[in-house]
């Protein structure tokens, strides 16, 4: 029997006018999967990310969570969603952003209390209810009345991460997560992922992060000029998946650092 | 140098200037109110909107704009009940007008604020499943006044002053009071000393005011 994957990428193509940043993308991850994308920046790496929630169109090729297409009504046709529907489709991923995008004129709690109420449909009290299990997890239930502003870096992203896992997505996204942070911070953070990801949160990542790509994820992927260059274990890509030139080019600029 | 200050008669007559401070404020008030109606109505339709639409809206800022708020004055005061048929007071009238005048000047605030936040922010909404409509009413909106906040004060400042010119169809707001004293006890220097002095105590006053407002609700972007 064939095992249905939770997030299937088929032959996704995507341009910014002329320039093709994603070329016939094909790309799977199943439930309860980590999969990390490594590559060069340039490579289409946080493109495919986004479209994976829509946030960027897609002009070819079909992604599908659960068996629904992310982007456009199901039918033969290409049709666009609707705004209506596109809000509910992308309620089902969740997203961590490089720059964090914390609302600013919301409080820790009431950033991740605004999705449950008005998305989810919680009450005010559940949702609170909510918000404060997840601060807790990320070890901010101290900060829930803090504004980001008065956070640091590595908290004000726990709390981003709170804010996508308590809408209980079926797929999480995390989009380079720490590049933006100090180096003390990025432990923290990690540590977040690593949890979830031992809860069995089903994610795909994309992070600079090579050692902690190697370490969390079950499989990784890695991506040049906006293709898939190689895919395996993080055993079979950490040695250079049988002589990949690209990939041994790109993991030579980590060895002798800190891998 | 033969003339003496006299300031008594001024102060005979203070309550016409207190009581015109307050039609003052009240005037600006009433205005910026809704002025910002119709600016955040328009900012949000011209966001939104097709070629017409923008156009329209366009030509709206545009006529305000460029033609003198004291000609606006006459326009709505004198002219507009010739052509149509309704009939209002000089106050009401000036409300009308400055509330025209300061909408078209909040349209354009309002939109450039919208503008300015951050994409990263929506994206974010975009994430968790808000609707277009969510988004405006929970992420952009919120973050827009927040940035025009500045853009605010000063454009109620500027209002402030600008009742002033009610004065020209008998609006007994300060400066009518100005003249009104004037004209009765002759004492020019001595009332636009004591007008200018309020003005500008009061104008400070609001300033100091709007900008606890802001710090208040000040965001890191």
């Amino acid at each position: 029997m064939e095992v249905v994957p939770l997030l299937a990428i088929e032959q996704l193509s995507k341009s910014f006018g002329s320039n093709e940043v994603l070329k016939s993308v094909d790309l799977s991850v199943s439930a309860g999967e980590v999969v990390t994308i490594i590559g060069p920046s340039g490579s289409g790496k946080t493109t495919l990310l986004r479209c994976v929630n829509f946030l960027e169109f897609y002009d070819g090729g079909s992604i599908r969570i659960d068996g629904s297409e992310v982007g456009f009504r199901d039918g033969s046709q290409r049709r666009r969603r609707t705004e209506r529907d596109l809000a509910r489709m992308r309620a089902e991923t969740g997203m961590v952003f490089q720059s964090f995008n914390l609302f600013p004129h919301l409080t820790a709690e009431q950033n991740v209390t605004l999705g449950l109420q008005q998305v989810r449909g919680k009450s005010r009290k559940d949702a609170r209810d909510t918000a404060r299990h997840w601060l807790a997890r990320v070890g901010l239930e101290h900060k829930a009345g803090s504004l980001p502003s008065e956070l640091s870096g590595g908290q004000q992203q726990r709390v981003g991460i709170a804010r996508a896992v308590a809408m209980e997505p079926k797929v999480l996204l995390l989009d380079e997560i720490t590049s933006a942070l100090d180096p003390e911070l990025v432990g923290e953070v990690l540590d977040v992922v690593t949890q979830l990801a031992a809860d069995g949160m089903t994610m795909l990542m994309v992070t600079h992060e090579i050692a902690f790509a190697r370490d969390a994820s079950h499989r990784i992927v890695f991506m040049a000029d906006g293709r898939v260059s190689a895919e395996g274990s993080p055993d079979h890509i950490m040695s250079g998946a049988d002589g990949n030139d690209r990939l041994e080019a790109f993991l030579s600029r980590f060895r002798g650092s800190r891998i | 140098m033969g003339y003496h200050l006299n300031f008594n008669l001024v102060w005979r007559h203070f309550d016409k200037l207190l009581n015109g401070l307050v039609l003052s404020l009240e005037l600006a008030l009433l205005s910026i109110l809704i002025g910002a109606v119709i600016g955040l109505t328009l900012a949000v339709w011209y966001v939104s909107a097709g070629r017409f639409a923008r156009g329209l809206i366009s030509g709206y800022v545009e006529v305000i704009r460029n033609v003198p708020l004291l000609l606006l004055v006459y326009l709505v005061f004198y002219g507009l009940p010739t052509v149509v048929n309704i009939a209002y007071d000089a106050t009401t009238s000036f409300v009308l007008t400055l509330s025209l005048y300061s909408g078209a000047y909040l349209v354009e605030v309002f939109r450039s604020g919208l503008d300015a936040v951050p994409r990263g922010q929506i994206d974010a909404g975009r994430a968790i499943g808000l609707t277009p409509i969510q988004r405006l009413a929970y992420v952009r909106l919120p973050i827009m006044t927040r940035i025009s906040l500045p853009a605010l004060s000063n454009t109620f400042i500027s209002l402030f002053k600008d009742t002033s010119i009610a004065s020209v169809i008998a609006v007994p707001e300060l400066t009518f009071g100005a003249q009104w004293i004037n004209n009765t006890t002759f004492r020019i220097v001595e009332v636009y000393l004591v007008v200018t002095t309020i003005y500008l105590i009061a104008g400070y006053m609001i300033l100091l005011l709007l900008r606890l407002v802001e710090r208040r609700f000040r965001v890191e972007r």
